[in-house]
């Protein structure tokens, strides 16, 4: 049970009312409310001032001082879709990398978390140390021999290479994550159900996967959202077949002339996939960057 | 209240009789769902560290196939240190870790405390709150490098020129941000991405705190500074040191925001972007495999002291 305060939110006018402060009035409860919302405001501006200029000319998307009441015009997009080299190649292949590395992680992660919650191995803590120990050496360290032995076996540009490299960028996360969750199954039902005679897929499919589900929809939403977004490696083991979409945003690295709409609008475009899983997955954002220890 | 998630459940297993069903299985079968996990992790991550390791003691630079390969004991790691560039390069991730760490630990607690009581959308302001860190990292980098950072174009330089323009100035600063401050620049876009994690993480924290300890201080009449200080800070101890460290791990590791925003340089060349640079562009095969060993050793020792903090947190779900 993991209780975050997320859309709790329409319900709480009636909670202030009896909730323990009482010695905190009402007043004070709103003028702190208005200085988080002036924050948050401030805070995300940056991210809506991108969206806002995707939508500007490229002549009114540069100008100083900024102006708030240009048109909006669909230009910027239609010129980031159409003009010069396709986006649409990158886009499938950082769809790619993304769904089947985190197809792959699941694989492997989901049978792992039962040998290590549900019927744990001998030394079940060592493992999860193993795991989390190869998230902290830095992955820059393993590129040159990854590179090499990509080049050797043929493998670069080949976006299969980087499912697969992903995949093991994840697979810490996604074990330890699971583990958290399949932790929860209640034990004493798996002991009566085997003892009332019942086989296992019944109860993995009555008994496990009700409290894996949830689990499983969110260790997906995080690795994909780190798949998604990872750059160097996708930087060095691909090039013009293989191409994930944040190394086509590289191109976008050296300013040329007017086409700050262009970069707003693929910037947008691009991160939009990232921002519908994490907004989708929020509550259990927390859970899964922490790697399972905080829920 | 549910802060971490609580193993007893499974450790009970261990010790009581295992029912029919259960108890036939050997080790090997527990084992076995393990196994590929560990083979492929294994495979992937840990047989490329040893390559690492064995290059970094062999001479190979790619552009220079003349010179053949041939083992050459420390000199890669002699090279890799004496180097003024690598040099600075470590001492700049010190700073851009403990920098973007720590300010955003900072920023990411208060902003925790403010969503920590109710009000009005706060949902809709914890989402805003979250929107940066749902960013593709390069996308955000691009966005403070030519959107908000641009000298000419750029949303800061805008604001001023707005602003003295009320004041009837027509000559407004117009800083090239990233040229005169780049180490900065880099700086203040990793720390918008990275407080929305902290303040995810310390929020988690601040709902989990004991609600019978936080209703004792308040019919004591305690006030509002010494619950944080005596009894919210204590808690939240083990969280910030949780985010730091989680932090720590991933900014140490950046290289979108400084191949981006200043390309490395002006004394912004981090480690990854080092190694990347040596390997990439210099093809020295051997001394980028001795900075990564380095860099690998660092690791290390910063890990110990992560793992420390999550096998703290780890053996408090027991309780």
């Amino acid at each position: 049970m993991s209780t975050q305060a997320v859309p709790a939110a329409p319900a709480q006018p009636s909670a202030s009312a009896a909730s323990p402060g009482h010695n905190a009035p009402a007043r004070k409860r709103s003028v702190w409310g208005l200085v988080a919302w002036v924050v948050g405001l401030l805070f995300v501006f940056p991210a809506l001032w991108m969206v806002f200029l995707s939508f500007h000319s490229e002549s009114d998307a540069a100008s100083n001082p900024p102006k708030f009441t240009a048109p909006l015009t669909l230009a910027g997009y239609r010129d980031f879709f159409n003009s010069g080299q396709s986006p649409w190649p990158s886009l499938a292949n950082s769809a790619t990398a993304s769904v089947c590395s985190t197809v792959l992680v699941l694989l492997l992660a989901i049978p792992a978390a039962y040998a290590l919650s549900i019927r744990p191995v001998k030394k079940w803590t060592d493992v999860m140390f193993f795991f989390l120990s190869t998230k902290m050496l830095p992955a820059v360290a393993g590129l040159l021999p990854i590179y090499l032995i990509a080049k050797n076996a043929h493998l670069l540009d080949n976006v299969w290479l980087l499912v697969v490299i992903y995949a093991s960028m994840n697979l810490p996360i996604a074990v330890w994550m699971m583990r958290s969750f399949l932790a929860e199954v209640p034990v004493e039902m798996l002991e009566a159900a085997a003892i009332d005679g019942a086989r296992l897929p019944t109860i993995m499919t009555r008994i496990i996967a009700p409290v894996a589900m949830p689990g499983i929809a969110a260790t997906s939403l995080i690795c994909f959202i780190f798949s998604w977004n990872e750059l160097l490696f996708a930087k060095v083991l691909t090039a013009v077949v293989a191409q994930t979409s944040p190394v086509f945003l590289t191109g976008f690295i050296t300013s040329q002339g007017l086409f700050l709409a262009k970069v707003c609008a693929a910037a947008t475009i691009i991160s939009l996939p990232v921002l519908v899983a994490g907004f989708a997955a929020q509550d259990k954002l927390v859970q899964g960057l922490s790697l399972g220890a905080v829920k | 209240m549910t802060v971490i998630d609580t193993p007893p459940t499974t450790a009970p297993t261990a010790d009581l009789p295992a029912p029919a069903g259960l108890r036939k299985t050997s080790d090997w079968a527990r084992r076995a769902p393990l196994m590929p996990a560990l083979i492929f992790m294994f495979i992937i991550t840990q047989l490329p560290f040893v390559a690492t390791l064995v290059i970094s003691f062999v001479r190979w630079n790619a552009l220079r196939p003349d010179l053949g390969k041939h083992f050459t004991g420390l000199s890669n790691y002699q090279a890799v240190l004496s180097d003024p560039d690598f040099r600075s390069s470590i001492i700049f991730t010190v700073i851009l870790t403990v920098t973007v760490v720590v300010v955003s630990l900072f920023l990411g607690l208060l902003l925790a405390l403010l969503l920590d009581k109710p009000f009005r959308g706060r949902g809709i302001v914890r989402t805003m709150l979250i929107a940066p860190f749902l960013i593709v990292p390069i996308a955000s980098a691009l966005l403070w490098k030519h959107a908000l950072l641009n000298p000419v174009y750029g949303l800061f330089n805008g604001i001023l020129t707005g602003i003295w323009k009320i004041f009837g100035s027509d000559n407004p600063p117009q800083p090239d941000w990233v040229t005169e401050h780049p180490r900065l620049s880099v700086e203040m876009a990793l720390i918008w991405q990275w407080t929305p994690f902290m303040m995810l993480i310390l929020l988690a924290g601040l709902q989990s705190r004991p609600a019978d300890a936080i209703e004792a201080a308040n019919m004591d009449g305690a006030s509002s500074w010494q619950m944080f200080r005596f009894l919210t800070l204590p808690h939240l101890r083990q969280y910030l040191e949780l985010g730091g460290l989680l932090g720590s791990i991933y900014v140490v590791q950046n290289f979108d925001a400084v191949f981006t925003i200043t390309s490395g340089g002006q004394g912004t060349a981090n480690l990854p972007y080092s190694i990347y640079n040596i390997f990439f562009t210099a093809h020295d095969y051997g001394q980028a495999s001795a900075a990564g060993v380095i860099v690998v050793i660092g690791s290390i020792i910063i890990a110990t002291f992560a793992l420390r903090v999550v096998s703290s947190l780890f053996q408090e779900e027991g309780r």
